[in-house]
Order: C-alpha cells, then structure tokens, then sequence
C-alpha cells in the first residue's frame, strides 16, 4: 500500500519541527528570565508581577497550551528521532575518533530528558504545589535557602544553557538559514542567548545563597 | 615524515559476508616504505596472507587518484584515515610513524551492509540517485555551449557540490549515520542548474523519501561529515535540501509517495 508523505513524516520535517517549537520554547523562556528579574526589585515587585499575569487568564491559558503543544512535538519528534538514529548505526565503531562535534552536542539526549525532569519539577514546586500560594517572592526565597533545591536549580540550568546552544545554532542549519557571509554570527548568536539565559537563571538561587537576596 | 620502513601493527575487521558476526584479526605490516600509498601497503599485507594461504582482506578500491568514490575505510576512528580531504587510496604511509597500531574497520551503519571484511554495500545511495538525482534532457549530440548561460558565480556553487565522488565517509562519521551530506550535495548540484528545474519539485521530496526508506538516520548538526569528507562538500549544502525539500512540500500539488528500500 502506497500512501503520500508529508512534511513530517521526513527526518527533516521532524527537525523542522523541533526548530519551530524549540524556538516557541526559547522564546518563553527569554520572557520567563526577564519577569524573573523582579526577583531583585523586591517582594511587592515579584508578587505583583505574578498577580498582574494571573489576572489575565487568556494570556496564561493561551501561553501554556502553546507551550504544552510546542513540548508535545519537540519530545515526540526528538524520540522519534532518537530511535531512528540508534537503529542507523548498526554495529558500534571500535575506535571512534569525534573531529567536529563539541560538548553540547554530543550530549543533546541527555540535557533533553534531564530538563523535561526539571521543569516536571519547576512547575510542582512553584506551580502546582507552591509552598505559599501567591507569595513568589517568599517561595522563591525559602526555597533557594535550601542548599539542595538551589543545585536543583543550578544543575538544570546549567542543562538548559548547553541544550539550547546546541539547539539554537542547529535551528538555523534546520531551517535552511545557512550563508558562509553570516554562518559565524549563528554561532554567536547561539552562544549570547544561551549564555544570557543561563548565567542570568544562575544568578538567581545564588544571589540567595549568598545571602544577597533574603526575605 | 622519513625514508626508514616502517613495521606496523594491523588491527583489521575480518567478517566472512554479510550474515557472519566480524572480528578483528591482528597482521604485521613489515617494511613499509613511506612512498607507499595506504592501499598498497594492505597490497603488500594481503601478499603475504596469500603466499601464507590465508585469505587476504577485502577492501573496495578502484581508480586509486582519489576521484572514484570506491575506496573507503574508517581509520583509527576517522574515515578515510588522518588526513584532511583525503581519500584512503591517496593517504601515504608518510602519514605514519614506525611502530603504530592501526585500527580498520568498515563504514558502520545499517544502511551500508557489510559484503566482506572492510567491504561494504553502498547501493543504498545508488537508490537515493534513481530517485531524483537526474535531469530529464534529450540525448544525443553535446548541446550547443551557450545555448543555457549559467552565471560564473552558480557554475561555481554548483560544481562545489558536485564534487561528492558518494564514498559514503559522511555516513561512516556521522553519529546517526546520517547520508544527509551526500544526499544535500547531489540535491543542490541540480537545483542550481537550469537543467535541473524541471524535476526540482519533485527531486528534493523523492530522494529525501529514498534516504529514510534507507534507514540511515537524521542530522543532528555535529558536523563530522565535512570533517571527514575527501572532497570538502559543505554542511552548507544541507541547510539548503531541507530549504528545498519545505519549499518542494509547501507548493507541490501532487503528494509524493512513501518509498520502499
């Protein structure tokens, strides 16, 4: 039986998929850092913020099932993916020498699942089963004072950064965004937002820790 | 880099044919003079196996200048061996030092079966070609030169990507033995060409169907395909299929079909 193929039914319509949810992905979480900021204006600041975007359901509800769609295809995709790329190498190499790859490459099936753990937890802890409903700046605080939860936090930011390096610069070679002219400041540009993101997500349970930020 | 012979340690992959398990079999290499290509170093091996009664190593070769595309095996872990746009028929010994313990191995991945030893079947990519690696053009008398201008700069670009010789070393390095190079270089050497705009449409959909019918897997952007590719074809060429291949889906009227190995 002959049936017609469509865009994502091809290894390359699955990464053109994960490159459009990734970037839905990472531009949420862009918006995410920059309301986190607050953080560091002080309690009235975080706990309006939070308020302010409570009180407008249409834009939490449109948001999270975007999001909920966009983790939906990125995961399925990426396992799909995975699977096929597990079965295409057949028997293991002896010897294997990496000449171009890098770190955050390499290590793509491990940041994914770990960050799909994190936010599971990012989410109960803060979201669904808040130690305070409607203090965030109290929940942020008390929590981040606890030595284990902040490396929860540290650790899967740190997961994050190198994911969405790798993620960024292969979005541009996905979506056919490839000129020798301008091929370097893909590389920056994947370099800037992740580093941006992940240092300024770091800062945020260290400040704690360090006792810079306190209740 | 010197005059001296060198004696080398051979670890070599030995599998009897495609439904034999392999194993690696240790050889001494003796005296071998640094002018000597890679190939015939194993030339000299296999000699010696022969004059023993064993059976000497299947390896693929052919025009041994580097332009062929039939020779090819991975190296210490690198294919086509340790030097940069280079194919394993025109790698030196020079390359070596006396004394070195040399790994070989055949490209590993399940859409090149292993035929003999470091033999593998690459008919994978001769499919992925009948599907829309041609031109539909009458034959016959060369056409008149100028008869089809084709700009300086896009005959360039074009024959960069024309000149994957399909050795198959892009799917040997890839992590997820991936033919995304070979297929993107031959979908973007036609596509560039005026000749190649009648089928375009259709190219992109057809041999992008063929590759994954292959099983060989998806790009993952590590870049190891143009590390290793003899003949430098860029990662470029890849950005542009997949740019073909949404364009080609986005306006094509007619659905492609699912395509069988």
């Amino acid at each position: 039986m002959q049936r017609s193929l469509t865009l994502h039914q091809t290894t390359i319509g699955k990464k053109v998929i994960m490159a459009l949810s990734g970037v839905i992905i990472v531009g949420f979480t862009i918006g995410h850092f920059l309301g986190n900021l607050n953080l560091y204006l002080g309690p009235e600041a975080m706990d309006g913020y939070a308020e302010k975007l409570q009180s407008l359901p249409p834009l939490v509800w449109g948001t999270r099932l975007v999001l909920l769609f966009a983790f939906g295809v990125h995961i399925g995709s990426a396992f799909s993916l995975w699977a096929r790329n597990m079965r295409a190498r057949g028997s293991r190499y002896k010897q294997h020498k990496d000449l171009a790859t890098d770190y955050a490459a390499r290590t793509m099936y491990w940041s994914g699942p770990i960050l799909l753990l994190f936010v599971v937890y990012h989410l109960l802890h803060f979201t669904i089963l808040p130690a305070h409903p409607g203090e965030v700046y109290r929940n942020v605080v008390e929590g981040f004072q606890n030595p284990v939860i902040a490396g929860v936090y540290i650790a899967g930011n740190l997961a994050l950064g190198f994911h969405i390096f790798h993620g960024i610069y292969s979005a541009f070679q996905t979506l056919g965004a490839n000129h020798p002219r301008y091929n370097s400041y893909r590389r920056d540009l994947a370099i800037a937002i992740s580093a941006a993101i992940t240092i300024g997500n770091l800062s945020f349970p260290i400040s704690v820790l360090a006792g810079l930020v306190t209740l | 880099m010197s005059e001296e012979l060198l004696n080398l340690t051979l670890h070599v992959w030995r599998q009897d044919g495609p439904e034999g398990s392999g194993r690696f079999e240790t050889y001494q290499a003796k005296d071998i003079t640094t002018h000597m290509s890679f190939l015939e170093m194993l030339d000299v091996v296999n000699e010696e196996l022969i004059e023993k009664g064993g059976s000497p190593i299947a390896f693929d070769h052919d025009c041994r200048e580097g332009i062929c595309g039939t020779c090819g095996m991975v190296i210490n872990g690198v294919a086509h061996g340790p030097q940069k746009l280079t194919t394993t028929c025109q790698l030196h010994m020079r390359q070596f030092n006396d004394g070195d313990e040399i790994w070989l191995e055949p490209w590993r991945a399940s859409g090149f079966p292993v035929i003999k030893d470091l033999v593998v079947d690459r008919t994978a990519l001769d499919r992925i070609i009948q599907a829309g690696g041609y031109i539909s053009i009458r034959t016959g008398s060369a056409p008149e030169a100028n008869e089809l201008p084709v700009a300086k700069g896009t005959a360039d670009k074009a024959m960069d990507a024309a000149e994957c010789i399909g050795c198959g070393a892009c799917v040997a390095a890839c992590p997820n033995a991936s033919a995304s190079l070979f297929t993107a270089a031959k979908i973007s050497h036609l596509s560039l060409l005026p000749q190649g705009q009648p089928e375009r449409q259709d190219r992109a959909r057809k041999m992008v169907a063929q590759m994954d019918a292959e099983g060989f897997g998806g790009c993952t952007n590590h870049g190891e395909c143009e590390a290793v590719c003899p003949k430098g074809v860029s990662l470029a060429w890849i950005a542009r299929m997949n740019r073909e291949l949404v364009r080609a889906m986005v306006k094509a009227d007619t659905p492609i079909e699912r395509r069988d190995r």
